[in-house]
This record gives structure tokens, sequence and C-alpha cells, in this order.
């Protein structure tokens, strides 16, 4: 394999290279068709009830909002946006919001991915992470899971369900990272390609409006990306890091995407989307 | 006490004190089982059929359960800052409420480990919590110290037991609670810095929530504002809590069991630290206003959506704050009996309603900018099964009252 030069982070000292994955959703590509929460649902093993219009009840790891600038015709505009776990990575003296204040540590950061993971079976679903999060990417399992009969034989075999009671969370297809390394390893290898490990969400987007990868690689199209102008991420000045970045060039999409509720954002009103 | 008429239990009472016949004794436990059960109904639905069977959502992971969790600790605290006062401190008359003091207490922490219990769905990974725990947590602070506190309350309870007129006969008994007796000052400081530390990290677990600019505080060192506010608001109407439900009590026993210059000793002990508190407050929720901008959180979004309008900060601060204040201060309007209960009405209502914005409100206002408001109000599920452990709390001390000598001044007060 070609020698992989990106600005790899040492990992306490140790001659370890760490990654920083992460995603870049262009916004202006995004036609709200929803492929990627389907697509989280399918891999992941998402259950779902018969009527699952009660959104802030329902179990999607990425969720698809769609927001408009407020105007009237003819000025009228919309944005969707399609939102993982941003796994933030913190910064200054803040851990990620989430990680630092689960008791029992069932959530954690990985040092070596820069992914935030979510421990289903250490989880006693006190809701903490929840009330930490402000990007509502966890939910909490007021069910014990269910699938329409015969639909159990589909599930994902990589990925355990999770019974009622706790929460879980978009982990950016960890399986499929852990299933391309095992691959590398065997093939006697220790770096994977960029095509080697990507999320269901980004395969599954019809318009390629989501892109995934290591931000620290320059041989990656998120590092690239990452640095455009027209780049930003969801409620940037709390400090929460996060490794989804979203690129648009209208200006009234970046603002509201990264303005906290209130006045900054004045005139987006938003609809949630199915 | 006439033998004929004295209830056939009567040899357990305490010596020199008279109590209903055992009969209305019964009828009002069976009367307290009903909603009681209720509650168990509603529990057993929680951890069978799970959560759902709430009102509780992604959007408000913490609702009733939660707020009522952090406020019964605060009014808890009377137990651990009465002890303070009473072994630490010296203050001689308070060894006629003390007793009391840790009844609440020890009822006030059942119960918010109660509906912990109830509130996680999954009570059998409870220990968990200690297992993995996680030392950044403010959470993981909180288990700890309140489970070590629970039981340094269950010992000092304990003598009380040992202290029923016929346990107290028995020579190992009665030698086993004069001893505890002697070690209470030792235990009364351990549960003081126990609670120190649970008090403080409650506050703490909305105060270090940086993702929600309505509840995240700065602080010194690992310890948000909220933590210093948490403890000094719970020790400011702890005792008010004690007073609240000793007049209760001697209401239900149609007598007095304490002198009013205890009551108005914590009364007044109450209000001062009520000012302070005030104070604090007012100066943390200026600071708050001036730096929620820094992260472009105008003040006026916190307070846009109703019912969370402007009204819960004056009403919290103002009639749940400054009211009681100035009457817990007034040596004259302390003295009024029904203008006091007044006073501790507010001052507990202010805890309630100060953990509920911290917690609920907290969810409540919308982070993202095209985050939409949800409203959020229990349901009977969760209402049952807070007010169960409520029930339980008040046949627990029925049991006491009629049983243990918890009030040292009521043979005096009521001679037979």
């Amino acid at each position: 394999m070609k020698e992989v030069h990106h600005e790899a982070e040492e990992h306490h000292g140790a001659h370890k290279k760490t990654y920083k994955y992460g995603m870049v959703v262009d916004l202006d590509k995004c036609t709200g068709c929803g492929a990627c929460m389907v697509a989280c649902m399918a891999e992941n093993n998402l259950p779902f009830r018969k009527d699952n219009s009660d959104r802030v009840r329902s179990q999607l790891w990425m969720r698809v909002y769609k927001i408009s600038n407020g105007r009237p015709f003819p000025d009228t505009d919309i944005s969707y946006i399609p939102r993982p776990c941003q796994h933030c990575e913190g910064s200054g003296h803040h851990h990620t919001p989430c990680v630092s204040v689960c008791p029992a540590t069932a959530t954690d950061y990985s040092h070596e991915t820069g992914i935030v993971s979510q421990v289903y079976t250490r989880c006693f679903g006190c809701r903490y992470c929840m009330a930490a999060c402000p990007y509502h990417v966890r939910v909490f399992n007021w069910w014990d899971p269910t699938w329409p009969k015969g639909m159990e034989k589909y599930l994902n075999p990589d990925v355990s369900v999770r019974m009622r009671g706790v929460v879980e969370k978009c982990s950016f297809c960890y399986h499929r990272y852990q299933r391309a390394k095992n691959k590398a390893y065997a093939e006697g290898r220790r770096e994977l390609h960029e095509d080697e490990y990507q999320t269901a969400c980004t395969q599954a987007c019809p318009a390629g409006a989501i892109t995934f990868g290591d931000l620290n690689n320059p041989e990656h199209k998120v590092h690239k990306l990452k640095k455009s102008r027209y780049a930003f991420r969801l409620l940037e000045k709390l400090g929460t890091n996060p490794k989804v970045y979203y690129v648009s060039t209208r200006d009234w999409v970046r603002k509201a995407g990264k303005a906290y509720a209130g006045e900054e954002a004045k005139g987006v009103t938003h609809v949630t989307h199915a | 006490m006439d033998s004929a008429s004295a209830p056939f239990d009567s040899a357990l009472f305490p010596e020199g004190t008279k109590r209903c016949q055992f009969k209305w004794f019964l009828f009002w436990v069976a009367v307290l089982h009903g909603p009681l059960m209720i509650g168990v109904i509603a529990a057993l639905m929680c951890w069978g059929l799970a959560l759902n069977v709430t009102y509780l959502n992604n959007n408000y992971p913490f609702g009733l359960w939660i707020a009522a969790d952090l406020g019964i600790i605060a009014l808890g605290a009377g137990a651990f800052f009465t002890g303070f006062l009473r072994y630490i401190v010296n203050i001689e008359e308070l060894k006629n409420i003390v007793n009391y003091a840790v009844v609440i207490g020890v009822i006030c922490y059942a119960t918010a480990q109660g509906i912990l219990g109830v509130d996680i769905g999954q009570p059998l990974r409870g220990w968990f919590i200690f297992w993995h725990a996680n030392v950044h947590s403010m959470l993981t602070e909180v288990a700890f110290c309140i489970t070590c506190y629970f039981m340094v309350l269950c010992i000092e309870y304990f003598p009380l037991i040992l202290e029923n007129r016929q346990i107290n006969r028995l020579g190992f008994f009665h030698g086993m609670a004069h001893h505890l007796h002697e070690a209470m000052p030792t235990i009364a400081a351990i549960g003081v810095f126990l609670s120190f530390f649970h008090q403080g990290s409650l506050g703490g677990v909305p105060g270090v929530l940086y993702g929600r600019p309505f509840a995240f505080r700065e602080g010194f060192l690992v310890w948000p504002w909220t933590f210093f506010l948490f403890v000094l608001s719970a020790i400011a109407c702890g005792p008010c809590f004690t007073i609240l439900i000793t007049w209760i009590t001697e209401k239900c026993a149609g007598k007095r069991l304490v002198k009013r210059n205890v009551i108005d000793i914590l009364a007044k002990i109450s209000g001062r630290l009520l000012v302070v508190y005030l104070i604090l407050k007012t100066l943390d929720t200026v600071y708050w206003v001036a730096i929620a901008g820094k992260v472009g959180a105008p003040f006026s979004s916190f307070y846009a959506n109703q019912p969370y309008g402007y009204w819960v900060l004056i009403t919290e601060l103002g009639i749940f704050g400054v009211i009681p204040a100035l009457i817990l201060l007034s040596a004259k309007a302390r003295q009024i009996e029904n203008v006091l209960i007044i006073a501790c009405i507010l001052n507990c209502a202010g805890i309630f309603m100060n953990r509920w914005i911290m917690t609920v409100q907290s969810l409540a206002v919308p982070v993202m900018s095209f985050d939409k408001f949800v409203s959020y109000h229990p349901n009977w599920v969760e209402y049952a099964s807070t007010f169960m452990f409520v029930w339980a709390g008040a046949i627990v001390i029925m049991l006491s009252y009629r049983y243990l000598p918890i009030f040292p001044q009521e043979k005096e007060l009521n001679p037979l």
C-alpha cells in the first residue's frame, strides 16, 4: 500500500497513529430525500413502531431537519440539514459534552479514531448524556425493540440490538471501521484506504452530499472540503468542536447552523422532516 | 393513663406520652396505602412496560423525577444541617428537634433513591454507576455521596429505634443506643462532609452542561457556581422543611411537640442563610446574563417560550425568595405561626422551582437555531410514582411518632 502521509497526531506519545474521522455535508446538494436516514436505520438495526410519527420518541441516529429562511415568496428558500452524531472533540478545558458527564463510563471518546462510542451493555439509562448534548443526537429506548415478523432475519449481524432503557446514538458505523481494519490487518496493512471505511449514510446519499473520511489526512476529500470558506459547524461558539462539517454557499444557512437559538438566526423557521 | 382505655400497644409508646387508639392509627395507615398502591402500580408499569408509559421523551430526558429528586434532597438537608448546628456548633436547644430532622432526612434520601430507581427504568443496572464509575461525572459524585450519607442517616436513625421503650429495656440495646449517641458528633461531622459534596454535586449536574447555555455556569476549579449555590440553598431551606413537617405533625397529633424557641432558632438561621443565598444567586444571575451573549445566546431567548417566561425568574427569586427571607428575618413575623408557616412553604416551593428550572427548563430552552420548543408536563405515572414515596414517608413518620421517642419535649408540653 502506498504510504499515507498525513497530519497524524501522536497518541500519548506512543508510536500509534491517530485519526480524526469526520464528515462534510454539502447542504446545497442535499435534497432531503431521507435515504441517509433509511440507510442508517437498516445498517444499525434501529427499531421502529407502526406509527413512528412521534419524533421526540423515535429512534433516529440520523435526522434530517428542514429549515426555511422564513421569507415570503418569491424570496423563500429552504435547506435540509442531515444531522448525525457530531462526535464532538471538546476544546480548551471542556471534554466531549456527553462523555464527561456519563457516570458509568458508558460513552467514551476514542483518541485513535475520534469517534464517540456508546457502550450499550454498560448504560443504565440515567439519560444525563442526553441532557448534555445540544444537538439531540442521543435517543433513549423507550420501548423494547421490535420488528415486523420475519424482518429480524434481515438485521445486521455486526450491530447489536439495544434493549429498552438504554441510550444510543450514531457511531459513524464503527462496525464498518472494525471490519475494514480486520481486512487490512489480514492483508498485512495498518492503514485503511479512504473508500474502505465509509458510513452507510454516505454511501446511500444519491446526491453525493455526504463525504466521510479522516479529517487529518490530506489525501482524504474531507480534509480539503472542511477548509472551504463556506464550511461551518453547528453551534461552533459553544466550543463542542464537532467533527461534522457543513458546507453551504447560502449565507442564511450558515448563519442558521452556527447560531444559537435566538436573535442571531431570527427568521429561520424549521419543519421537522420525516 | 387509664389502662382500660389505653390502646393495646401502649406499652410500646414513649414513656409518659399519649397516642390515639390503634384502630385509628391502622385506619390512617390503610388510607395512605391507597395512593401508595397506585404509586406501586405506576412504578411496576415503568419497570415492566418501560418508560414509554411516562411523558418523558428524547427532548426531555429529565422530567419530574429528576426535579423532585434534586428538590427532595435539598429539603432533606435539614437533617445534616441541624446535626451540624447541634453537634458541631453545639446549639443545645436543637437537641429537641434533631431527632425529627433525622427521621425526615432518612425519608427524603430514601425517597430520592427510590425515585432514581424508577427514573432509570433499569434499577438492576444501578450498580454500574459504582462499578464503572467515571470520576469526571458530577453524577458519580452524587451517587457515592448520597449512598454513603444515606447509610450515615440510617446510623443516626438506628439509636432512635433502640430507644423504643421495650427494646431499650434490654441491656445490650440500651448500651448500644448509648454508645451510638456518644459517637453522634463524629457521625454528624461525616454527614456534614458527605452532604456538602452531594448537595454541591447536584448543583454541578446542570452547571457543567456547557452545551446548554441556560444551565452552564463558570466556577471555581472543577466546580461551577451552581455547586456552591445548591449547597447554600439547601441549608437555607432544609430547616424550613423541618419546621413545616413538624408543624404538620403537630396538627395531626393535635398537640405541641416542640417549643417555639427551638423552631425560632431554626427559622432565624434559615432566614439569614436565605438572604446570603439570594444575594449570591442574584450576582450569579447578573453574571450569567452577561456571559450568555458570549456564545451568541441572547438572554431573551431563555425566556422566549411559554410557559417559561420571565415570570419564572421573578417568581423564583421574588415570591419564593425575597418574601420568605423578609418574614424569616423579622423576629415579630416569626412569632406569628401562620406567617412563619407561609414563609416555610414559600421557601420550600422556591427550592423545588429552582431545581425544576435547572433541570427541566434547561432542556426546554432550544439550543440550535432550527430547534423547536417542545412542551413537557408529567403524566399520572410520574406523579404517582413520585408521590408514592411521600405516602410511604408519612407512614414511617406515623410509626416513628407512635413508637419512638423523637420529641424530647413532648412530655413536658403535654403532661398526662
